[in-house]
């Protein structure tokens, strides 16, 4: 058991995400994270699942996935190089006598302060999950009264195994009658 | 030119080959009722939307055509998620059509609102909701498509009542089903030499025939494979007919209720050959301890169900038809002697009674009736089962040489489905004795569509077992629960009059003597008999595994009177 990045495009139609979030229910998979959005291509959106399982069980994942008809293709990236990147805005409480020490701390990550108020400063941060957890590590003494986090986005590194096209391998010739699109 | 949505819908359905439909109108689907007066369709009124749903099931089970089941929106859409579960749970291809309320009232509780397809989504293949005329011919092509390909099953359509009654300009051929681009699953030639390596070299291997082998319509190929190669085949309940029971190497059903020989053969094999099967709990028992020392290949046209529930050395995906003639060539044949030799001679220990040499000793047992209808059909009707007891007899004990011929209810063990789904059968066969065998809890669950049967004129035959209870739960009860029956007695009505009252026939039994006679005077009859066949109420079905006990810890048939064996 190990976790599993996944990359999906689907058809953007109304009810997708919820014929996924179904699968997932039914099918008792355990969802680490879960990101949404528009892909480079009108109408396909991508999705970004990290899911605990082993190999077996990461096969039969995109199985699943395959046998809905708006799955367009699905991809484990898991032992593909790829780019992982989590957003994190993270709301720390910050009196004046204490910011210089905050500031200090962004600076070392690489982060960056979107917002201020009085009380407090709201930095955003983008990086891979352990970057962001380091960072949330040494802000916690400080009091994070909030936080917002994307989950994984992933993108393998390779231009050939763009994700995001046709999964690998042969495409069924689904002019053919003998082939069929949905199992 | 223009058409309107409803119009549309019908002509696709008549394009599709639909010549029959099992409904019941109601607001929502007017206009497609209205509608279908003017197109070749026969409609079958049913009395329940669930009974529709189970006879475009048994439709399709008995023809391999795609089933249409059509009912309004609301309470006639829920009506229909028995049938529907019904049919994903054993790949059946059926595509349903509901109406829903206007597009403007969607999301606002209106009157019969109700969002079918959110409820249908985990047990429909794919399900839509068409909300304009023009979507209408695109999502029915579609849906024929989906529900008959690759693994078949079930597929809703929900058609809002402005779409239905709304224009435009209809092009059958623009409304082909788009393509879906999905990875072509090319055969790794390493794991079909390592499958055919592993079955040349299988001392003691075993088939396992489930309903794959009749979807695929690969009876034919099976058999040349056994045959060649020498292999016992063992049949899962929906895989039986698919192999001819009297063939010499069939040994007959596996699993929770299978003959002790085959479970044992099962779990002494090097090599379990899985073709369209999945590994139920019900086939395999305790997974722990399931043929321990067998190593599998599984064949099966869903990657989803490869590993699933039993790791397998080689899992082929694909047409089980198509990949069995690629390895057919390659199967060396025969040399299985000892092995065959050894099965044998477990069919004939002691602990094995054959039916034949029962006493009936002035009792009647339902194996009895089952084993008498299988002589006075000649094993050749089509027997559509309902759930429970007497469907376990009518697996061992009605012998189906073809495929097609036992429609039942497996994956969900749906009560209530024999009685629709024969209407089903008999309409897509109407040369073909169809039989229904029915226990007297389940009939009563879709006993109305009696009436079905004689607004349309019916002839099938409908054997009631009739034991006084929910017999597979007492059953249970019996085994587990200290014979504390709770709620298992069963009053029924007196099912001769019952049948009178519909305009049908009907007769009671309570003799071993009388059964064949009633049975012939059944067949003779025009139209539908009900026969009620009062048989022993404490019987049980034997062997049995215990759910989640070891496959070879069956409860065996206890009394030697039971247990005579094959030969004696
Ligand atoms: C709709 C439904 N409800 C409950 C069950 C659970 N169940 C399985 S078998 C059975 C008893 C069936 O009794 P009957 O129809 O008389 O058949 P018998 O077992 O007596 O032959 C029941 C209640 C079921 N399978 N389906
Ligand atoms: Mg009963």
């Amino acid at each position: 058991m190990k976790p599993h990045t996944f990359v999906v495009t689907v058809e953007d139609l109304p009810g997708v995400l919820n014929r996924i979030s179904s699968l997932f229910r039914r099918r008792n998979y355990n969802i680490d994270s879960l990101t949404v959005g528009h892909t480079e291509r009108p109408g396909v959106s991508r999705m970004t699942f990290v899911v605990l399982t082993d190999t077996p069980g990461a096969e039969r994942f995109a199985a699943n996935l395959y046998k809905l008809v708006n799955v367009i293709s699905v991809a484990d990236i898991t032992n593909t190089p790829a780019v992982y990147r989590d957003l994190a805005m993270i709301k720390v409480a910050a009196p004046q006598e204490r910011r210089p020490e905050i500031v200090h701390l962004v600076e070392v990550f690489r982060a960056r302060i979107v917002d201020l108020s009085p009380e407090s400063l709201t930095i955003e941060i983008t990086g891979g999950e352990d970057k962001i957890d380091g960072l949330l590590d040494v802000l916690r003494p400080y009091g994070v009264l909030e936080m917002a986090r994307t989950g994984r986005l992933a993108m393998t590194r390779a231009a050939r195994a763009n994700a995001s096209a046709p999964a690998p391998g042969p495409v069924a010739d689904t002019h053919d009658p003998q082939v069929s699109y949905s199992v | 030119m223009k058409r309107t949505g409803a119009q549309i819908l019908w002509e696709c359905l008549v394009r599709e080959g639909v010549t029959t439909v099992f409904g019941y109108p109601g607001g929502a689907i007017l206009p497609a009722y209205d509608a279908m007066l003017d197109y070749p369709i026969r409609h079958v009124l049913v009395r329940h939307e669930q009974g529709a749903t189970h006879m475009a099931d048994g439709y399709a089970r008995a023809s391999g055509r795609v089933g249409v089941a059509i009912a309004t929106s609301g309470p006639g859409a829920t009506n229909m998620v028995t049938g529907i579960a019904t049919a994903m749970m054993d790949s059946v291809p059926i595509v349903c059509i509901t109406g829903q309320v206007g597009s403007k009232l969607i999301g606002s509780d209106g009157f019969q609102e109700t969002d079918i397809t959110g409820v249908t989504l985990p047990v429909t293949k794919h399900n839509y909701l068409v909300t304009r005329a023009q979507d209408i011919g695109p999502a029915v092509r579609e849906a024929f498509h989906i529900a008959s390909s690759g693994r078949p099953g079930p597929v809703l359509i929900d058609i809002t009542k402005d779409a239905q009654q709304s224009s435009c300009e209809f092009d059958w051929e623009q409304a082909a089903p788009k393509p879906h681009a999905r990875p072509e699953r090319i055969v790794n030639p390493d794991s079909m030499a390592t499958a055919l390596q592993l079955i040349n070299s299988a001392q003691r291997p075993v088939i396992l025939a489930g309903h794959g082998v009749i979807v695929s319509n690969a009876s034919a190929t099976v058999r040349e494979f056994a045959e060649r190669a020498q292999i016992p085949i063992a049949m899962t309940l929906l895989g039986i007919g698919g192999i001819p029971a009297s063939h010499p190497l069939n040994l007959g059903m596996m699993g929770m209720h299978g003959e002790a020989w085959v479970n044992t053969a099962i779990q002494e094999a090097d090599l379990l050959l899985a073709f369209g099967m999945r590994f139920d709990d019900r086939v395999t028992g305790n997974l722990k301890t399931y043929a321990p020392n067998a190593r599998k290949v599984h064949i099966d046209i869903d990657p989803a169900e490869i590993g699933k529930n039993v790791p397998v050395d080689v899992g082929l995906v694909g047409d089980l038809g198509t990949m069995l003639e690629s390895l057919l060539p390659r199967v060396a044949p025969g040399g299985r002697d000892a092995w065959l030799q050894h099965i044998n001679g477990m069919k004939g220990e002691s602990a094995v009674r054959d039916i034949k040499n029962l006493p009936d000793d002035g009792h009647l047992y339902a194996a009895h009736v089952i084993h008498d209808l299988w002589r006075a059909t000649d094993g050749r009707a089509i027997v559509v089962t309902d759930v429970g007891q007497h469907q376990m007899w009518e697996a061992q004990y009605y012998h189906h040489d073809e495929p097609r011929t036992l429609i039942t209810s497996g994956g969900l063990g749906t009560m209530g489905f024999a009685l629709p789904a024969a209407i089903g059968a008999k309409m897509a066969r109407p040369e073909a004795e169809v039989w229904v065998v029915a226990g007297d809890g389940g009939f009563q669950m879709t006993m109305p569509e009696l009436a079905t049967i004689a607004q349309e004129k019916l002839d099938i035959n409908i054997a009631i077992i009739n034991n006084g209870y929910l017999g597979m739960v007492r059953q249970w009860q019996e085994f587990f629960y200290e014979r504390r029956y709770a709620a298992t007695p069963l009053l029924s009505p007196d099912f001769v009059k019952l049948a009178e009252a519909f305009g049908l026939a009907g007769a009671a039994i309570t003799r071993r003597s009388e059964v064949i006679p009633a049975i012939e005077s059944a067949r003779q009859h025009a139209g539908t008999v009900v026969l009620e066949f009062r048989v022993e109420q404490e019987d049980t079905v034997y062997p049995m595994v215990p759910a989640g006990a070891d496959l070879h810890a069956m409860i065996r048939r206890p009394s030697p009177l039971v247990e005579t064996a094959e030969d004696a």
